[in-house]
């Protein structure tokens, strides 16, 4: 195996795009830190750190496919470790919860085989089966419902959700299709569409769409982000996957949906926990929960139409 | 030997993985003492409360680390008097008061006389999960003989609840702190015991209110 192998993975011969693009993301991270330190905003600088940090980790976990489910199996452990500190959790449920962590390592351990099968039932039908019983043994059943469900709710959301991220960059290649190209349009949409929601939202304001859940989404924000979103789309996706402009576009207005109910959702849990932000791992940004909430979403939906598409 | 011992242990081991588990959210950092001498008085919930502690500490201060705890639980056999001596450093203390003339306070006044750290835990055990419980005037008695000593409090949460008393199985969960500006023995016992106590509910809003 030569250097050049060893460092793009034998399958990814062709990706001087998904470098570019990791190229121009740390590019305006330092951008970012620099005019924090010109404007001597200590917000701005602690953000932008705190961005470069996650490029940084993000583009060591991209580098080849094989270590995705490091990353991703990381981020599944800071969100689960996260929400269930948020969590009013009964004595009862420990027993359950600590089994919550290994299944993190198994089910990227099926990602790593590459597993599909294993990869797609393991959390929805044996952790789903497991948990009720872990947590009947523990016998207390004041609260019980309640428990399994969160419990099962608490592993889908962040076990299972992100490890489709892992999945996707294990694909194999399909003519232009590869794992990276894949991520690389799946995190950078949802990450902009944020973004273009946001600027919509303050540009136009208007009506509110959730005004309970979440005050500050309108109908001209979310709109006008899906556009936006479907506009970049088109061009990014035919560039780094084997969608065309058209799907491409497509692609951009579902990605930009899924994101916003995953902000939502998440939103609407923060809100039913009386918390504002998720954590505070991620200094100037909050919780990791708060950055990965529309990623739950967005990820499972774009894999899956992805393998249904070209594989 | 037995001191390079813990230094490779605390600052090799337990402060990367315990920092990786619990995280290392923590609020009033800069008034964690970087030398000694200096009492640090905590709240207890769990065996977790210590290396947690370590943990969060500057890596220079790691050396002059010296735990209080339970004699009769820490030295019960040979080899944890043995493990808990060597790799944490504890000052071993008689809960149950056994002679009159063995002063209880000797150790940690030793360890401060030589410039160390000394980690109380002055609810005296660990306790109900997640509750402070009352602040006993152990440390108070001990910043009466060395009134230029900072003691400085510190409020842990969460801790509880990843390794409450009697259990096993350690689930991660984050772990929360607030450690509150260093203060000198007042002149009496008494007030300066419910100072701390006041304190130590003040930060246990402070840690609350970061996470809700």
């Amino acid at each position: 195996m030569n250097l050049h192998q060893w460092v793009f993975g034998s399958s990814y011969a062709t990706l001087p795009h998904g470098f570019l693009m990791l190229g121009l993301m740390v590019g305006g991270a330092v951008i970012g830190m620099l005019a924090g330190l010109v404007l001597k905003n200590n917000e701005v600088l602690i953000r932008s750190r705190t961005w470069l940090l996650i490029i940084a980790l993000f583009s060591l976990g991209t580098w080849r496919p094989g270590f995705a489910p490091w990353l991703f199996g990381f981020i599944s452990f800071l969100a689960l470790r996260e929400f269930i500190t948020l969590l009013e959790t009964r004595p009862a449920d420990r027993g359950a919860l600590f089994w919550l962590f290994p299944a993190i390592v198994i089910q990227y351990i099926w990602v790593g085989m590459q597993w599909y099968g294993m990869f797609i039932i393991f959390i929805p039908v044996w952790l789903f089966l497991f948990i009720p019983l872990r947590l009947v043994l523990a016998g207390e059943t004041e609260g019980f419902i309640r428990s399994a469900g969160v419990l099962n709710w608490v592993a889908m959301m962040t076990i299972f959700s992100l490890s489709h991220v892992a999945y996707l960059m294990q694909l194999p290649v399909t003519g232009v299709g590869h794992g990276l190209g894949y991520v690389l349009c799946l995190v950078i949409m949802t990450a902009l569409n944020d973004v273009f929601q946001f600027i919509w939202g303050k540009l136009l304001g208007g009506p509110k769409i959730i005004p309970k859940v979440s005050p500050g989404k309108t109908w001209s924000g979310f709109l006008g982000g899906m556009g936006t979103s479907a506009l970049l789309a088109a061009f990014l996706l035919p560039l780094l996957t084997p969608y065309s402009h058209l799907a491409g576009a497509g692609v951009g207005a579902l990605l930009a949906c899924c994101g916003f109910i995953g902000d939502v959702v998440e939103s609407a849990v923060k809100r039913d926990i009386g918390v504002k932000d998720s954590g505070s791992s991620l200094p100037g940004h909050g919780g990791i929960l708060d950055r990965v909430d529309s990623l739950t979403y967005t990820a499972p939906v774009f894999f899956h139409l992805t393998w249904y598409l070209f594989y | 030997m037995q001191r390079l011992i813990r230094i490779i242990f605390l600052a090799c081991l337990v402060r990367p993985l315990v920092s990786l588990l619990l995280g290392r959210c923590i609020k009033g950092h800069e008034h964690l003492p970087v030398s000694g001498p200096a009492i640090i008085a905590a709240n207890h919930n769990s065996h977790l409360d210590i290396l947690y502690l370590i943990a969060l500490m500057p890596f220079k201060a790691i050396p002059l680390l010296r735990p209080v705890a339970a004699a009769d639980y820490f030295c019960s056999t040979p080899i944890t008097s043995w493990l808990s001596r060597t790799l944490l450093g504890i000052i071993p203390l008689d809960r149950k008061r056994g002679s009159f003339h063995a002063d209880p306070l000797a150790g940690p006044a030793a360890a401060l006389e030589q410039g160390e750290i000394v980690i109380i835990f002055p609810e005296g055990s660990r306790g109900k999960p997640e509750e402070l419980g009352q602040i006993k005037p152990g440390v108070a008695h001990l910043a009466k003989r060395f009134p230029q000593v900072p003691v400085i409090p510190v409020f842990m949460r969460n801790l509880g609840r990843s390794l409450p008393r009697g259990s096993f199985v350690l689930v991660p969960f984050c772990g929360k702190t607030a450690v509150g500006a260093a203060r000198c023995f007042s002149g009496d016992t008494k007030l300066f015991t419910a100072e701390l106590a006041t304190t130590m509910q003040q930060l246990e809003d402070q840690v609350d209110g970061a996470s809700s």
